[in-house]
């Protein structure tokens, strides 16, 4: 693990990427510490621009944009993070079980998986969105992470099944030692940088979704997001209003975020995966 | 039988599970809403409605549309009997307009704006990502990162600058609408410049963030072949490189089909809240009307007419992937 760690560090994309993602998380979580006032107040009139009072103008309801930005940044990583474990474990799981099993369980697992890759998990986001009337940030990413497992379970399928009949794994079945040990011990262990890698892609792609779910109005109640602030500021019509402040930044801290973990795992897979490197 | 029919068969009898399976979702996933669905539908959508003749008109036809009182497995049979003659139910919203004839007049913006905005982005794509594993260098290095961080860019963001920037700053182009609202669709020179013009904005964003994932995928294909035995022992032979980088293109490409399949969904998706931000006269446009209006049977219209699509089309894609990719025509060789 440590070991690990010291190749990653030599990795500029992964420094790079890991860098911005964990400043944008400290600065996130120490401003509201130093500016205590409530997001949702109203501070000036409609769609202020930018002055040195506030630093990103006011919104249609004349609320701060740069301490909405903050909370919505907030919201949107753990959003992100939350989708991403979920999706994660379920594509573990499912992964794990139908490529070391094999079998009938493979056979249903593996016909489960390519048919919810081929349904776009985004209709199905949609589906379940409209269908629950009271939504929290938490009940969204729960939503999200339920719909985007099948990569990751593709993948660690893959993975597992040529693994399976490697030697160590042969002479731990000899040895006598139960499924879930071997799983455990003689095969996550080689694929822990995977499965490390698709958390990161998940926790992007989980991110991305809230975006598009929230800007289709379909996002949490009574919480900020990015998502969320595009869809005020749309909704609202900043764009027509000439309130560029009202949505570039939020656009921006998306793209921001989610570069940055694409960055750490394109840097991770050139380490992991010598085959790509270039 | 022979070996391709056989595959045929086989794919043809998977994506008709997978299709019954999306119905089946958009049949029982707002029938999830606690109580009497549609008594909740009427009365969110009946709010501020005086008329108590009127409700209670909306609130028959919904009635009779859902068979609310049947058992569920009726209800069912009733709804694959209405989606096979064609009838997907009236809209709230508009009501008594038919969802079928509003999707059926939004269908062709969205086809034209999308089809050809996804192709061209993943040819554009393709091409750039191949070309910066091959140069290497300074191409590489500029072509991926920027690759990378439009990839990171969802599509209605980009959307959005982009409105922004080219509509509203620079007054290139119209800011919504799929044509000048005082015109009347006819066959005109000015109706179709209005319609290009009207084009353009939403066409190029779904491009760029197309271009944007293609390349990167391209790009890694390209690399892990570049690398591979085969590209070694043609250099060795002394095979001109111009060959074997025609090699190495068709090997790479092959599986990028497979990938355009897998990401057709998260395409068409991305697509669709695009209109949403040009307000382009597409299905994404009249989904989020849908969704701001709660209107259910629209959007379960939508949904389930974009998720036949996108199975249509990978369906499409993965038939002639097996026609074109030897590996797969050995392999249906070696099973038969």
């Amino acid at each position: 693990m440590t070991n690990s760690i010291s190749i990653l560090i030599k990795s500029p994309k992964f420094v790079i990427g890991a860098v911005v993602l964990l400043l944008t998380i400290a600065l996130v979580n120490i401003y509201p510490l130093i500016n205590t006032k409530d997001p949702l107040s109203m501070e000036a009139l409609a769609f202020q621009p930018p002055d040195s009072k506030l630093i990103l103008g006011s919104d249609n309801f004349g609320r701060d944009l740069f301490l909405e930005l903050m909370y919505g940044i907030k919201t949107s990583i753990r959003v992100g993070l939350i989708a991403g474990v979920i999706a994660t474990t379920i594509g573990l799981i499912f992964g794990l079980a139908s490529g070391y099993i094999g079998g009938f369980i493979d056979d249903i697992l593996t016909a489960i998986t390519n048919i919810f890759i081929v349904i776009p998990s985004f209709i199905i986001l949609i589906l379940i969105s409209v269908s629950i009337n009271s939504r929290s940030s938490l009940v969204t990413a729960i939503i999200i992470g339920i719909t985007s497992w099948p990569w990751t379970a593709r993948a660690v399928r893959a993975q597992t099944t040529s693994l399976r009949n490697r030697d160590h794994v042969n002479i731990a079945k000899i040895s006598g030692h139960s499924t879930t040990r071997i799983i455990i011990y003689e095969i996550l262990p080689y694929i822990a940088s995977y499965v490390v890698m698709a958390f990161v892609l998940q926790t992007a792609s989980g991110i991305l979704s809230e975006a598009s779910i929230s800007m289709l109005g379909l996002g949490p109640y009574n919480t900020i997001s990015l998502g969320i602030l595009m869809n005020w500021a749309l909704v609202f019509e900043a764009p027509v209003a000439g309130a560029w402040w009202a949505f570039i930044p939020a656009a921006l801290s998306i793209a921001i975020i989610t570069f940055s973990l694409y960055l750490m795992n394109t840097g991770m897979d050139e380490i992991f995966n010598p085959k790509i490197r270039s | 039988m022979n070996a391709y029919t056989k595959y045929f068969v086989n794919k043809f009898l998977w994506y008709f599970v997978t299709l019954l399976i999306a119905v089946g979702l958009n049949f029982i996933l707002p029938r999830l809403i606690e109580g009497n669905p549609v008594s909740i539908i009427v009365s969110q959508m009946t709010q501020g409605m005086t008329d108590s003749d009127t409700i209670k008109r909306v609130y028959e036809t919904f009635m009779v549309e859902f068979g609310i009182d049947k058992p569920l497995g009726t209800q069912f049979l009733i709804y694959v009997k209405n989606l096979l003659m064609g009838d997907l139910g009236t809209s709230f919203g508009l009501y008594p307009k038919k969802v079928t004839d509003i999707l059926a007049s939004a269908v062709p913006w969205t086809v034209g704006l999308q089809l050809p905005a996804i192709l061209v982005g993943w040819i554009l794509g393709n091409v750039l990502g191949a070309v910066a594993a091959y140069k290497k260098g300074v191409f590489d290095k500029v072509i991926f990162p920027v690759a990378l961080f439009i990839n990171s860019i969802p599509f209605f963001t980009l959307a959005i600058i982009m409105l922004y920037v080219f509509g509203l700053t620079l007054k290139w182009f119209p800011l919504s609408g799929g044509y000048d609202f005082q015109m009347i669709p006819h066959l005109s020179f000015d109706f179709i410049f209005s319609v290009i013009r009207h084009h353009t904005l939403p066409f190029l964003s779904i491009v760029l963030v197309t271009i944007g994932g293609q390349a990167i995928g391209m790009r890694e294909m390209s690399i892990y072949e570049l690398n591979s035995d085969y590209v070694l022992y043609s250099k060795l032979l002394g095979i001109r490189d111009s060959k074997i980088a025609k090699y190495v293109f068709r090997n790479a490409m092959l599986p990028q089909i497979t990938g355009l399949a897998l990401s057709i969904g998260t395409m068409v998706g991305g697509s669709l809240i695009c209109e949403i931000v040009f307000s382009y006269p597409g299905i994404g446009t009249w989904l989020f009307t849908a969704i701001r209006q709660l209107d259910y049977p629209l959007i379960s219209g939508c949904t389930l007419l974009i998720a036949v699509s996108v199975l249509l089309a990978n369906f499409t894609l993965e038939i002639i992937y097996g026609f074109i990719d030897p590996r797969i025509k050995a392999a249906q060789m070696e099973d038969h």
